[in-house]
């Protein structure tokens, strides 16, 4: 085998042998954003270019770090060394924030070089890839340490020549002064025996000289050895003497392998072990499901030798779990009262009132990520320590957990970073990880966990299932006077804590409790649903079904009351305002993404300028030839609002095509316009297969899909053809958000209210089906 | 023990001849730029080119390919240089990158049998390649590239 693990140097750019900038003094720096904050508020010199601002970053665990000795090195040579230490799953951020700091810096982007950070959030600060985040909580850092890197490079300029550092200028990956002039490489060990300089003596690059951030000029780092099949992936680690593990899990959650017929597993050439995993029970976390795992030479055998085993399961608590049973009882529990978790006015009063009430129920099926990478990690474990290499989207999650699996210390454990093929937050659960630590440890050698796409499709953590009700209550001349919005969904908190049945602040924050309708009588529940499976996240969460069903609704109501869908849903959303979360009725842990709510307030004006866009662009109202039709939804998610106008058109066959998608999209500064669109074109396609494909089903607690087949996937033969992705354009004073899930929601709604248009027929169960 | 010839190199594989010319690819001949995606035909991300036609490498075996060139994203070019390498590099295409590998080979075949597509067949010559990041849009787009040169 070979050994392609070496491409993970010892990493971390201090560590890589080229000429750091290791400073002498951490005197004076700043440890934590939140001083960072606090001194930028009295600084009136520094921060004209960049006031800073409070993100939740600073409140994630291990918060953010700011020291460019941890990011940064220099080498000799002028090579540029920055540590991406976020995940790279597709969303391109292992190229945006290190462009970032390059940018900050002055360094040329052809000199550049990105090493992956192992799993270390002491050093690197918060790692957990997910949240569409890594723009939002680390724009800020990046550009200080690229001006602190800039700032000590202009110091040792200074003392070199002799002159004043204001006479000194940090250009393009060089520094000069009069006539003076000198490449970084040359200056780098002069600037590390330099202190990292304090945030007010900091100057920032004016927007207008950035040369990378905003400008959407810049491929991802990894293009040519993607084209080229050099990119390493977790699959693509091979050790000296590695195993690889296939594992049978049990067909429902909770189940064990009770007898095991192994005789024809362990005749398969190839085939050296079998092994018995012990099972889970949920609540389990990211605890591996359990199974019998059949240890190989190779890949080819440990499949045809995990397909040879005959196991008889032991019936479990989920064992009867009937996915469409399930949703009828959901329905039924949606139209009782629920658990009031936001209250604004009086919405009985509203509705005994009403001149005319209006209901509709919209329900989404279970869903699963099916990466193009099937889960897969590689674990070497030793008496002293283990070491993985994995595509996680949070590896010091992943560490934590081997450690505890294994009995070991965290220090004692590495994680090194792949690229992820794909992530769509089925990657942060690392219980792939933890069965590679255990199979390693028992065999003695490195073990690869190799998933089939059968075990990714069956073993998910999955997107919950939901019944969404919305009523409303009409006066006289139809306007909206109230309306009950009744969430039922198995909880993401099942996974973690004993089911209650009741969704938490982060599910209820998805587009439910920040409902931004101007209505004055408002109740919003949540019924009551327990979890039968592994629920989890998903690209969006449950941001997918409140816009489908709040999105939906509006259109519906326009139609039933005559209105154009786009002048309805203006009409709901109202005035120009940001929500008052206290005088609204919120919960008070009203959860905002994370974020402190003034600083990403739920901002009317804003939601509305991009379903306005998206409808100016689209030519919204256009007529449009039979069979044909245009439909409309905005979502704001993740802090980020996107609003989407889909153009559906069914053929003679009834099948259902998207030739054309505008999506306009607000994510507040945008710092890397190609990878913005490249996510909303992506959203388009996920939200299409979302729509019209995506149900996992439920029978006698097993899944009744398995592969491509059976859980499809939009394809080159029909998918949205032409997405045009408009950006609203915003200084960096407009606070970056991500885009990683917000193109999503929309889309879904904006298909079945387009399909509606074209043909008449309401779709509110996701997935609707390919054809009408 | 089956011999194969991979990037014009001819070599000695460990395993029966009903291996999976994918493991064995992969895990045996150690070139991992063809990627495992479902095993059974479903999604591409596996295709490479035997006898330069592109195939899924996952319903083949050793004995399939006996006597037979077999070319991996690895041998496609020296540099990346292929047009379908550069068109995809010009259009930005990958977003997470794994099935690219299987999307630029079937391209690639696809073009070398029909040199002056047009966007009709680029879509059914592209219908088995799954990419779950949803870069269909600029694939085509590459696609189109690598056969009109715009």
């Amino acid at each position: 085998m070979y050994h392609l693990a070496e491409k993970f140097a010892r990493s971390a750019a201090v560590e890589d042998g080229g000429l750091a900038i290791h400073n002498v003094s951490r005197r004076g720096f700043l440890k934590t954003s939140s001083a960072a904050f606090a001194l930028a508020a009295f600084s009136g010199t520094a921060a004209q270019a960049f006031t800073p601002y409070k993100t939740g970053g600073d409140d994630m665990p291990n918060g953010l770090k700011y020291d460019p000795n941890i990011f940064v090195s220099i080498g000799s040579d002028g090579t540029v060394t920055i540590v991406a230490h976020r995940s790279e799953m597709g969303q391109g951020s292992r190229t945006s924030l290190p462009m970032v700091l390059a940018d900050e810096m002055g360094a040329d982007w052809a000199k550049v070089k990105i090493v992956q950070a192992e799993g270390d959030e002491p050093k690197y600060g918060n790692q957990n890839t997910d949240g569409s985040r890594s723009m939002r909580h680390h724009i800020q850092s990046m550009r200080q340490m690229g001006a602190s890197v800039r700032h000590m490079l202009q110091q040792a300029a200074a003392k070199k020549w002799g002159v004043d550092a204001s006479a000194v200028n940090v250009g393009v990956h060089e520094v000069t002064s009069g006539s003076n002039k000198v490449g970084f490489g040359e200056l780098a060990e002069d600037a590390m025996a330099l202190p990292v300089p304090r945030f007010e003596e900091l100057a920032f690059k004016d927007e207008k000289d950035f040369r990378y951030i905003g400008a959407g000029k810049i491929s991802i780092t990894d293009l040519h050895d993607i084209t080229t099949g050099k990119a390493v992936y977790g699959a693509d680690i091979m050790l000296p003497g590695m195993k690889v593990a296939v594992i049978a899990r049990p067909p429902a959650v909770g189940e064990n392998p009770g007898k095991v017929d192994d005789k024809a597993a362990l005749a398969v050439a190839g085939v050296e072990s079998v092994h018995t995993l012990a099972g889970s029970v949920m609540p389990a976390g990211f605890a591996p499901v359990g199974g019998v795992a059949v240890v190989a030479a190779h890949t080819a055998a440990a499949i045809k030798g995990r397909d040879a085993l005959t196991i008889e399961w032991t019936k479990g608590p989920h064992s009867d779990y009937d996915s469409e049973a399930f949703t009828n009882e959901m329905r039924a529990t949606a139209a009782q009262p629920g658990k009031v978790v936001r209250k604004e006015g009086d919405w009985e009063a509203a509705r005994a009132g009403a001149a005319k009430t209006f209901e509709r129920e919209y329900s989404q099926a279970h869903m699963v990520h099916a990466t193009m990478e099937p889960l897969v990690a590689v674990a070497d474990v030793k008496a002293d320590g283990a070491e993985i290499w994995a595509p996680v989207q949070s590896p010091y999650q992943a560490r934590q957990d081997v450690a505890k699996a294994l009995g070991l210390d965290e220090k004692d454990v590495r994680v090194n970073v792949t690229l992820l093929g794909g992530g769509f937050g089925r990657k942060s659960k690392g219980d792939f990880v933890t069965e590679a630590a255990l199979l390693s440890k028992e065999v003695g050698a490195p073990v690869k966990v190799q998933w089939t796409r059968e075990d990714d499709i069956r073993h998910a953590f999955n997107h919950t299932t939901s019944v969404e009700r919305i009523e409303a209550a009409l006066d006289d001349k139809g306007k909206v006077t109230g309306m009950r919005y009744n969430s039922v969904a198995p909880s993401i908190l099942s996974t973690f804590a004993p089911d209650s049945g009741y969704q938490f602040p982060i599910e209820a924050g998805m587009g439910h409790v920040d409902l931004p309708f101007e209505v004055p009588n408002l109740s919003i529940e949540n019924g009551k649903a327990m979890a039968h499976t592994r629920i989890g996240w998903f690209r969006a969460v449950s941001n997918i079904p409140r816009a489908w069903a709040v999105q939906s609704f509006a259109a519906e109501l326009a139609d039933e009351l005559g209105k154009d869908q786009k002048d309805m849903l203006l009409e709901l959303i109202g005035s120009d305002r940001k929500l008052d979360p206290a005088k609204q009725g919120f919960p008070d842990k009203f959860w905002d993404y994370g974020e402190v709510y003034d600083e990403y307030p739920i901002d009317t004006m804003r939601l509305k300028n991009v379903i306005n866009l998206a409808a100016e662009k689209a030519g919204w109202g256009k007529s449009m030839p039979k069979g044909e039709g245009l439909g409309i939804a905005a979502h704001r998610s993740f802090v980020t609002y996107v609003a989407s106008v889909v153009h559906v058109k069914v053929d003679d066959d009834g099948t259902i095509r998207v030739p054309e998608v505008h999506m306009a999209v607000d994510c507040g500064f945008a710092a890397n316009p190609e990878r913005i669109r490249s996510q909303m074109e992506g959203a388009a396609v996920m939200g299409m297969t979302a729509a019209l494909h995506s149900g996992i089903t439920y029978k006698a607690g097993a899944v009744e899909q398995a592969n491509f087949d059976t859980y499809e996937m939009v394809r080159a033969s029909n998918f949205p053809e032409i997405v045009h992705t408009h950006i609203v354009e915003h200084p960096f004073s407009v606070h970056a958000a991500g885009v990683g899930e917000p193109g999503v929601p929309p889309i879904p709604p904006a298909i079945a209210n387009a399909l509606f248009n074209a043909t008449g027929q309401r779709m509110r169960d996701m997935p609707i089906g390919d054809t009408v | 023990m089956a011999n194969i010839t991979i990037n014009g190199d001819t070599k000695a594989i460990d395993a029966p001849g009903d291996t999976s010319l994918l493991w064995a690819v992969r895990d045996l001949a150690g070139l991992t730029g063809t990627k495992y995606g479902c095993g059974v035909g479903l999604c591409g991300a596996c295709t490479v080119h035997v006898d330069g036609r592109p195939e899924r490498s996952c319903l083949l075996s050793l004995d399939d390919v006996a006597g037979k060139q077999v070319t991996t994203i690895e041998g496609l070019s020296e540099d990346g240089s292929h047009p379908v390498q550069v068109a995809w590099r010009d259009q930005n295409v990958p977003q997470c990158g794994f099935c690219q590998a299987g999307q630029i080979m079937q391209a690639a075949g696809f073009l070398e049998e029909n040199p002056k597509p047009t966007d009709g067949e680029i879509k059914e010559a592209m219908e088995g390649n799954i990419c779950r990041c949803g870069c269909y849009q600029r694939i085509t787009a590459a696609v189109r590239q690598a056969s009109t040169g715009s």
